[in-house]
């Protein structure tokens, strides 16, 4: 016979990320089901994904511009300077919300039938990466109008947006896993996201950070991602401070290989605790 | 002759349970201080269970619960084996461990083999998709590829009769058009093992038939299956050997026929448990509504004897009367109640349905009993067991169903001495009418005409 599969308490199958490669089908699936769900029955449909950031960019622009009088980075306009933000912070506060109720909202699933339980909260990361790309067209027309033109920055802009999705899915992934057990991360997670964006610079520049702070602020790493999302697609008036960068992508990976080690070794127990 | 498919090994499953041991909890008229000092010491419980990373039990009382205990048997490959017990005798739990969804305690289990379960029809159906679009879904959830789905996707389509309604969104699917496009998607996956448990019991009569001959056909077509059901006689069709599971503890494994009257004579225990406790926990349960306008509390034989451990006996050819406790919450317009009869070798024999009814049964809300009134039971000497459906409407969707249930033993103590008695009516009897007549030419002779 083909595959022998053994069956025991604490045993890690030995193909663990194979098996992730033959379910991607259904990873597919969820995510076009996810997808194809969320605006079913709304007036303005995939609009949504276009209003929400736009809003939250005009709302923190006033905030954070006229009124708080806060400078923008060289002679980058401040609406362009807070959209930049938003776009990374709206994916990881979505992605992070999604993804901590998704094994919970596939209860019926989890408790039914087999699958590498990493597909769900992957797959909710990537419907929110469906609206970041919807929201990324609105960017393309805004630096068109403000007739801004990428430098060179920009071909290192893959490396970032990598960087974002890591940085999405490992908190989501640990917070997943605690959430099927206590949970109270389903009342901390809109508490997470609620200040994380004045804690992130979303509606500020970082350059307003003091020196001497700059590198404990990198230990948020959403930090470097919306830094670096800047010096890409803004040009050369946004200064990298690249020990913040390095920083924050250590703590990216601290934290994604904390979420894979938490999801992994309650992974078993989904089905019971559910 | 083949090599095992599954092999298991001392297999155990262990659940912790949580008791609430102060009786204030329940009343609810705690006051606040002793919830505070009690919320404080759980509070105390609860940190030192995560700091230790063992599981976290609401309650102040944990018990051990074995579902599973040193559980042990062997699938060959290419074997049908049905799995039968009680509602809570571990059935379910040793699927969902054969299925991978959750993990034993102790032992192991040896699969050798691709592996499909099935424990519920319409898994990750999403209400708001077409039937077209769950039909991907459901597969995909079941292991199946898009290029397989597209391969046989006129196939289920076909079989699930609901071609006019593929672009509906599933929320506006009856219930029986649910089931039926569940049932069509499962029924095509093709594994090398197939786990089943209770899909056979969804829709109405004709269509479960169609269930019926697929699953037999899979079971032809040499893979390894096993089959949970509460129907004894598909058990009994479908397979060749069967497993009794009995809290836990795999009390008899041999030749279907015999695990099953063994099962079968063991319901009389969880009869006079549901007679005594006026409840019918312990047994099996069929519903289809997610909160149903009526449930079954209690079903008996009219003036059966008092002692609930005896089975009451009634005269071969004699009236009795099916008296059904219901619970109504909501009133049921145009339902419809019937009892199915099955031997103790699992057969059903007979239904009684009343078929003089124009209208189906009209209840106003409250606790009813319905009297179903027999004439004239000839049905062999012996144990019979019952299975209730209740329907709210007469469309074939039961709201509440017990099956299993022993209802009457038939006995023939001398008032009957004629052939009724005799051995070959092994089932069922009748009385018939004798008369003798000389045997008469079929063509009437001419008759000469004397000259």
């Amino acid at each position: 016979m083909s595959n022998v599969v053994i069956i025991e308490n604490g045993r890690h199958e030995r193909n663990y990320w194979g098996d992730i490669w033959r379910y991607r089908e259904l990873f597919y699936v969820l995510a076009w089901r996810d997808v194809a769900v969320r605006y079913k029955q709304t007036i303005i449909g995939a609009a949504w994904a276009l209003i929400r950031p736009f809003l939250t960019m005009v709302v923190f622009t006033v905030v954070f511009s006229r009124i708080a009088k806060l400078p923008s980075d060289g002679v980058t306009p401040y609406p362009l300077l807070v959209f930049v933000g938003t776009l990374p912070w709206t994916f990881f506060s979505t992605g992070l919300t999604d993804a901590s109720n998704s094994l919970i909202g596939n209860a019926n699933l989890i408790s039914k039938v087999y699958f590498p339980r990493l597909i769900v909260p992957i797959a909710s990361v990537v419907v929110a990466f469906a609206d970041f790309l919807i929201a990324f067209a609105i960017l393309i027309g805004m630096m068109f109008w403000y007739r801004f033109m990428p430098t060179w920055h920009v071909l290192l802009f893959p490396v970032f947006v990598v960087a974002a999705i890591a940085a999405t899915i490992g908190p989501s992934l640990w917070i997943t896993a605690l959430n099927v057990k206590y949970r109270d991360f389903r009342i901390i997670v809109p508490f997470i996201v609620q200040l994380g964006v004045y804690i992130s610079p979303v509606g500020f520049s970082s350059s307003i950070v003091p020196p001497q702070w700059r590198l404990l602020y990198s230990l948020n790493p959403i930090v470097g991602v919306i830094d670096g999302f800047r010096w890409c697609l803004l040009g050369s008036d946004s200064q990298l401070y690249l020990p913040g960068i390095a920083l924050s992508f250590a703590v990216i990976v601290l934290f994604l290989w904390l979420g894979v080690r938490q999801f992994r070794a309650t992974e078993k127990s989904f089905a019971d605790l559910i | 002759m083949s090599a095992s498919a599954i092999t298991v090994d001392n297999l155990s499953k262990r659940y912790l349970l949580g008791h609430h041991t102060d009786p204030n909890i329940r009343n609810k008229d705690v006051n606040l201080r002793d919830a505070i000092v009690r919320a404080a010491k759980n509070l105390g419980r609860k940190t030192s269970d995560v700091m230790s990373g063992r599981e976290m039990i609401q309650g102040d009382q944990i018990e051990e619960f074995w579902a599973l205990k040193d559980v042990n048997f062997e699938v060959k490959e290419g074997e049908v084996l049905g799995i039968i017990g009680r509602n809570g005798a571990g059935k379910s739990t040793l699927l969902k461990i054969l299925s991978r969804i959750t993990e034993p305690t102790n032992g192991r289990v040896t699969i050798r083999g691709r592996v499909a379960s099935l424990l519920e029809v319409g898994t990750g159906f999403h209400a708001e998709l077409s039937g077209r679009e769950n039909i991907f879904l459901n597969g995909a959830i079941l292991g199946m590829t898009r290029a397989d789905i597209r391969k046989k996707f006129d196939e289920i389509v076909a079989f699930s009769e609901v071609e006019r309604f593929l672009d509906t969104p599933v929320k506006r699917y009856s219930s029986g058009m649910y089931v039926r496009l569940a049932f069509a998607v499962a029924a095509h996956l093709e594994p090398e093992i197939l786990i089943v448990d209770e899909v056979l019991a969804v829709g109405d009569a004709a269509f479960q038939a169609k269930c019926m001959g697929k699953m037999s056909s899979v079971a032809q077509e040499n893979r390894t299956v096993l089959f949970v059901s509460h129907n004894m006689g598909a058990v009994k069709t479908l397979t060749t050997r069967s497993i009794l599971l009995e809290s836990g503890v795999i009390t008899a494994n041999g030749p279907s026929d015999t695990v099953v009257e063994n099962y079968l004579i063991r319901t009389l225990d969880a009869r006079a448990k549901a007679l005594k406790a006026k409840n019918l926990e312990g047994f099996r349960r069929g519903r289809h509504y997610d909160n149903p306008p009526a449930k079954i509390l209690e079903v008996n034989i009219s003036k059966a004897d008092e002692d609930p451990d005896s089975l009451p006996e009634i005269e071969l050819g004699s009236n009795f009367t099916i008296e059904v406790t219901l619970d109504v919450e909501r009133p049921i317009v145009n339902g419809d109640l019937c009892v199915t009869l099955m031997n103790s070798q699992g057969e059903r024999v007979t239904s009684l349905v009343a078929s003089d009814r124009v209208l189906g049964l009209s209840i106003q809300p409250g606790e009813k009993v319905i009297k179903l009134s027999v004439p004239d039971l000839y049905l062999a000497p012996g144990r019979y067991f019952a299975e209730v459906w209740l329907d709210p409407m007469i469309d074939g969707i039961s709201c509440d169903a017990i099956f299993d249930y022993p209802l009457l033993s038939v006995v023939n103590t001398g008032q009957v001495t004629h052939g009724l008695t005799r051995p070959w009516g092994t089932v069922y009897s009748k009385d018939a009418k004798w008369s003798v007549t000389e045997k008469k030419d079929p063509v009437a002779p001419v008759e000469a005409k004397a000259s």
